[in-house]
C-alpha cells in the first residue's frame, strides 16, 4: 500500500439552501486501501461522495486528486479522470445483455457496425479479470441483483478507475453474494485500486474496510485504521453520545410461557401458491413473534397474508377465534392489523405529501374522504406523535421524501400507532436505518407489546429477531419449517441451525 | 403555503407579462371593465368569460391527473352535454323554465355517468387512463351526433338556456360566476374535506395508499366523475353561448388546452400533488394569449404557433434544471462571500 494519497479532500464544506451539509470536511485515500465512510443518516455521506464525484461542488474546500488539484462539474468528468461510483440501485439497462451492458456507449466497432464477438471476448475476460463466470450474452436481468451489481463494478473498472466508490452495494444482497462482492473488491484491492464503502452493516465494514472516516452532523470526527477502532467505540463516534447500546435492549425471558392465552390472530393452513407454503401461526395479545429466514425464504409473504396485502388461496385466518372473510388491508386495518410494509419508499411512503399528512393517511383512510379528523384534533395527534417517536426534523409539513431513512420509517410507524391496532405487523423496520433510530424502534416494539399489542417482526438481522421476540417463526425455502418457542431456543445459533438442518433433510 | 406560492411564481409572472403587453398595445381598456346595458363587458372580462368552458375542464382534468390519470374524452363529452341539452330544449317548449332545468340537469348526469364510466375502467378493468378515455374521445363525438341527429340543433333566441351562455347576474356574465362557483366548490370539496390528501396520496402512491387501506378505486372513480360532470357543464355553456350544438366541433381539441393549463398551473402529470387555483391562471394564460397575438397585430396564423412558444416558456421556466441555470450568475456572487469554514482545534486531535 503506497503512503501517497490518490485522493485528497480538504476543507470540505457545502450548504443546501441554509442547512450545512458538509463543514469543513477532510478526506484522504490511499491507493489499494479499502476506506470505510460512516456516519448516521444525515451525517453527510452521500455528500461528501456526491461532491467527490462532481454531483455537487463544494462551497469552500479543494479536492487534490494524484496530487493535482481537480474541481469536477458532472460525474463524467470524474469517471473521465478515474472516479467510478457504483449506486445501491444498479442504474444498468435490464434487457441488454451483459456484454452491452459493459460497453455500452463504446462498443468495439466493425467498421459502422457492432463487432458483438469481439465484444463478448472482451466481456468475458474482463469478468474474468474481477473472478467472476457469467454468459456475458444472457441478458443482464436472468442474473440477480448481485451479479448485476459485479458487473457495474467491472464496467467501472474498465474505465481504468483509480478510485471506485460503492454506495451501499451489500443492502439487497444475501451472506454469500455479500462474500463474492467483498473477494473481488480484494482482489481490485490488490491491483491498486482505492475504494470508498459505504454500508449500514458494521461487521461488513470491519471484515473488508483496512481504514475508516467517520462523519457526524456533517462534520468530519476522525479516522482511523480498521484495527485501530473497536466497534462500541465507532458507534460512540458515529452517534456522539453516550451509547445506550442496543445491547441494553436484554431480551426478556419468558413472558409468555407457551400457549396460556386464547390467539388474537390464528393462520391455519394459510398459504399462497407460488408465494408461502400452508402453514399454522397463532399470534397472541402482547406478544412479540418473530419471523426468521434468509431473503426469499417467505418472510416478507407471510407476514403480507396475514396483513391481507395479499390474497390466500388456501386456509384460513381467525381473529378472536372467527374466521375472516374478504381479507384486504382496508378490512384488516378495521380488524386492528396494522401492516408496516418492507419497502418504505415504494410501498410504505408517499413521498410527495407531508409527514403530517403521512401519519394521519391510514386514520383518514378508515374514516373515508368526507369525515376529515378535525384539524385541531389533527394537529395534536402529529404533534403527539412526532414528539413520542422522536421524529426529525418535527417539522410536520415537511414533504416526507425529504426525511432519513430512520425518520421515515418512524412515519410510517407513527401511521399505524394512531390506529391503535392489536396486532402490528413490521417487516424489516430496521433496514438500512442508523444505529440511534434502530435503537428507538426496538424499545418501541417492547413498550408496545408491554402495552398488550401484539407485534410481528421480521428482521434481517437474527441477534436483533432473538432478542425482540416472545417466539420465532423460521422460514426456508417458502415453507415454515418450525416455530421456536422455549427459552432456551432463543437464539442465532438455534435459528441458523434450523435452517441448517432443514436443508440438510432435502 | 410557501412553496405553493413558489409553484404559482412563474405562472403569475407570464400572465401578467402578457397583461403588460395587451395594456401597452391597446391602454388600460384592455383590463379595466366597462358596462354595457347592465353587464360588465371590456377585453379582459370577454376572455374570462370566453375561457370559462376551459376552465370547467381543466380543473376536471386537474382532479383526474393528481390521481396519475388523464382523461382525453372531455371534449367529447363536451359534444354530448351540449347536443343533450340543446336537443331536449329544442323538442319540447322553449321558452319554458323546468324544460331548461330539466336539460341542464339531464346533460350533467350523463356527462357525469360517462366521467364514472371512464373512471370504472380505469380502477376496476385496470386499464390505462389514456386508452381507456381514448375509447370515449373517439366514441363520445359519434355519440353526440346520435342524438342530434347529424343536425346542429338550434335553440331559439328567446329561451332562457342561452342566458347561462349570455346572460349577467348583478352585471357579472353568467359563465364567470359559473366558473367561480365551480371553482370554490371544488377547492372546499378537496381542500376542507380529506378528498384532497387522498386524491394526492393515490396518485402519489397507489400501492402504499392500497395498503394504508384507502378505497382507491372508490377515489379514482369519483375524480373521472367529476371531470366529467365538469366537462358536460362546459358543453352546457359553450353551448349557451352559441344557442346551438355543434357535434363535430364543439369543443374540439379542448382535451389538449386543459392538459395544457393543467401544466402550466404546475401540476404534474405524473400525479400527486395538484393546484387547482394554478390551473385557472393556466386557463387565464392560455385565453390571454389568443388576443394578444390579434393586439400585437400578428395574423391569426400566429395563433398556435405563440401558443407553442408561451407554453415552451412557462414549462422551461418552472424547471429546476434550467432556473439553476439561469440563476447561476447570481449564486456564484453570493458564494464568494467568506463562508470558508474556521479549523477546529479539538477535532483535528481526535482524529489522530
Amino acid at each position: 500500500m503506497s503512503d501517497e494519497p490518490i485522493v485528497q479532500m480538504a476543507g470540505i464544506t457545502k450548504d443546501f439552501t441554509g442547512v450545512r451539509a458538509l463543514e469543513s470536511v477532510d478526506f484522504t485515500l490511499r491507493p489499494g486501501e479499502i476506506h470505510a465512510i460512516m456516519g448516521e443518516n444525515g451525517a453527510g455521506k452521500s455528500t461528501l461522495i456526491k461532491v467527490l464525484t462532481g454531483v455537487h461542488a463544494p462551497d469552500a474546500g479543494r479536492i487534490l486528486l494524484d496530487g493535482e488539484p481537480v474541481r469536477f462539474h458532472s460525474p463524467g468528468q470524474a469517471q473521465a479522470a478515474g472516479i467510478s461510483t457504483v449506486y445501491q440501485e444498479v442504474n444498468l439497462t435490464d434487457n441488454l445483455s451483459v456484454a452491452e451492458n459493459l460497453f455500452a456507449g463504446r462498443e468495439p466497432r466493425l467498421g459502422p457496425f457492432i463487432n458483438f464477438r469481439a465484444m463478448r471476448r472482451k466481456a468475458s475476460a474482463l469478468l474474468d479479470q474481477i473472478g467472476i463466470d457469467l454468459n456475458v450474452a444472457a441478458p443482464l436481468s436472468s442474473y440477480s441483483i448481485a451479479m448485476q451489481q459485479l458487473v457495474a463494478i467491472a464496467r467501472a473498472v474498465d474505465f481504468e478507475a483509480k478510485v471506485l466508490i460503492l454506495d451501499e452495494p451489500t443492502s439487497s444482497l444475501d451472506r454469500d453474494e455479500v462474500e463474492v462482492l467483498m473477494r473481488v473488491m480484494r482482489k481490485l484491492a490488490g491491483d491498486g485500486v482505492a475504494m470508498v464503502f459505504i454500508s449500514h452493516f458494521l461487521d461488513q465494514v470491519y471484515e473488508v474496510c483496512d481504514r475508516m472516516t467517520v462523519l457526524r452532523n456533517g462534520k468530519l470526527v476522525g479516522d482511523w485504521d480498521t484495527d485501530a477502532l473497536p466497534e462500541n467505540e465507532l458507534i460512540g463516534h458515529m452517534l456522539g453520545r453516550e451509547v445506550e447500546t442496543l445491547e441494553a435492549i436484554e431480551h426478556r425471558p419468558d413472558r409468555w410461557p407457551p400457549g396460556d392465552a386464547a390467539p388474537l390472530v390464528s393462520a391455519e393452513g394459510l398459504g399462497r401458491r407460488g408465494s408461502i407454503a400452508p402453514f399454522d401461526l397463532d399470534v397472541r395479545e402482547g406478544e412479540v413473534v418473530g419471523l426468521a429466514g434468509l431473503l426469499g425464504s417467505g418472510r416478507t409473504e407471510t407476514a403480507r397474508l396475514i396483513a391481507g396485502a395479499d390474497r390466500h388461496d388456501s386456509g384460513s385466518l381467525s381473529l378472536d377465534g372467527s374466521k375472516l372473510r374478504g381479507h384486504n388491508p382496508r378490512t384488516a386495518a378495521a380488524r386492528g392489523i396494522g401492516f408496516c410494509p418492507e419497502n418504505r419508499k415504494t410501498e410504505g411512503l408517499v413521498p410527495d405529501l407531508s409527514v403530517a399528512e403521512n401519519i394521519v393517511l391510514a386514520m383518514q383512510a378508515a374514516r373515508g374522504w368526507a369525515r376529515t379528523i378535525p384539524p385541531a384534533r389533527r394537529d395534536k395527534l402529529v404533534a403527539e406523535f412526532i414528539a413520542k417517536l422522536d421524529i426529525r426534523p418535527a417539522d410536520p409539513h415537511l414533504p416526507v421524501k425529504n426525511l432519513s431513512g430512520g425518520n421515515q420509517q418512524k412515519v410510517l410507524l407513527a401511521r399505524w400507532m394512531l390506529l391503535q391496532p392489536r396486532l402490528l405487523i413490521l417487516d424489516e423496520p430496521t433496514r438500512g436505518i442508523d444505529v440511534g433510530a434502530k435503537a428507538d424502534i426496538q424499545r418501541l416494539v417492547n413498550e408496545l407489546s408491554d402495552d398488550g399489542m401484539a407485534v410481528m417482526f421480521i428482521s434481517a438481522e437474527l441477534d436483533e429477531v432473538t432478542r425482540l421476540s416472545d417466539r420465532i417463526a423460521v422460514l426456508r425455502d417458502r415453507e415454515m419449517i418450525d416455530i421456536l418457542g422455549a427459552e432456551s431456543e432463543m437464539t442465532t445459533e438455534r435459528i441458523v441451525d434450523t435452517i441448517v438442518a432443514k436443508g440438510g433433510e432435502q | 403555503m410557501n412553496s405553493y406560492l413558489k409553484r404559482l411564481f412563474w405562472p403569475l409572472a407570464v400572465l401578467v407579462a402578457l397583461l403588460i403587453v395587451n395594456i401597452a398595445v391597446t391602454g388600460f381598456d384592455f383590463i379595466v371593465p366597462s358596462v354595457h346595458d347592465g353587464r360588465l363587458g371590456g377585453a379582459f372580462v370577454n376572455i374570462l368569460r370566453g375561457a370559462v368552458p376551459l376552465l370547467l375542464i381543466s380543473l376536471g382534468m386537474t382532479i383526474v391527473i393528481a390521481t396519475k390519470g388523464i382523461d382525453l374524452s372531455v371534449g367529447a363529452v363536451y359534444a354530448i352535454g351540449a347536443a343533450i341539452a340543446c336537443q331536449w330544449i329544442l323538442d319540447r317548449d322553449q321558452s319554458a323554465l323546468d324544460t331548461v332545468f330539466t336539460a341542464v340537469v339531464l346533460a350533467l348526469v350523463v356527462a357525469a355517468v360517462i366521467g364514472a364510466w371512464n373512471g370504472t375502467m380505469v380502477a376496476y378493468f385496470g386499464v390505462q387512463p389514456i386508452v381507456a378515455t381514448l375509447i370515449l374521445m373517439i366514441a363520445g363525438r359519434g355519440i353526440a351526433q346520435l342524438i342530434t341527429g347529424g343536425q346542429i340543433p338550434s335553440v331559439s333566441d328567446d329561451t332562457p338556456f342561452v342566458e347561462l351562455g349570455r346572460g349577467a347576474i348583478a352585471t357579472v356574465p353568467v359563465p364567470i360566476v359559473i366558473g367561480l362557483v365551480v371553482f370554490f366548490g371544488l377547492v372546499l370539496l378537496t381542500r376542507t374535506t380529506a378528498l384532497g390528501m387522498l386524491l394526492e396520496s393515490v396518485g402519489g402512491n397507489p400501492e402504499a395508499s392500497r395498503l394504508a387501506g384507502i378505497r382507491s378505486k372508490g377515489i379514482t372513480i369519483l375524480a373521472y366523475l367529476i371531470c366529467g360532470a365538469c366537462a358536460g357543464l362546459a358543453g352546457i355553456i359553450g353551448s349557451a353561448n352559441l344557442g346551438s350544438a355543434d357535434a363535430n366541433n364543439g369543443g374540439l381539441w379542448i382535451e389538449l388546452d386543459a392538459i395544457l393549463a393543467v401544466v402550466i398551473g404546475g401540476t404534474a402529470l405524473l400525479g400527486g400533488r395538484f393546484f387547482l387555483l394554478g390551473t385557472a391562471i393556466g386557463v387565464a394564460i392560455i385565453g390571454t394569449l389568443e388576443d394578444t397575438i390579434i393586439n400585437v397585430g400578428l395574423s391569426s396564423q400566429w395563433q398556435f404557433t405563440a401558443k407553442a412558444i408561451v407554453v415552451f416558456i412557462v414549462a422551461i421556466l418552472q424547471s429546476p434544471e434550467f432556473r439553476a441555470w439561469l440563476l447561476k450568475p447570481f449564486r456564484s456572487g453570493s458564494a464568494a462571500e467568506p463562508t470558508a469554514p474556521e479549523p477546529k482545534p479539538e477535532e483535528k486531535a481526535v482524529a489522530k
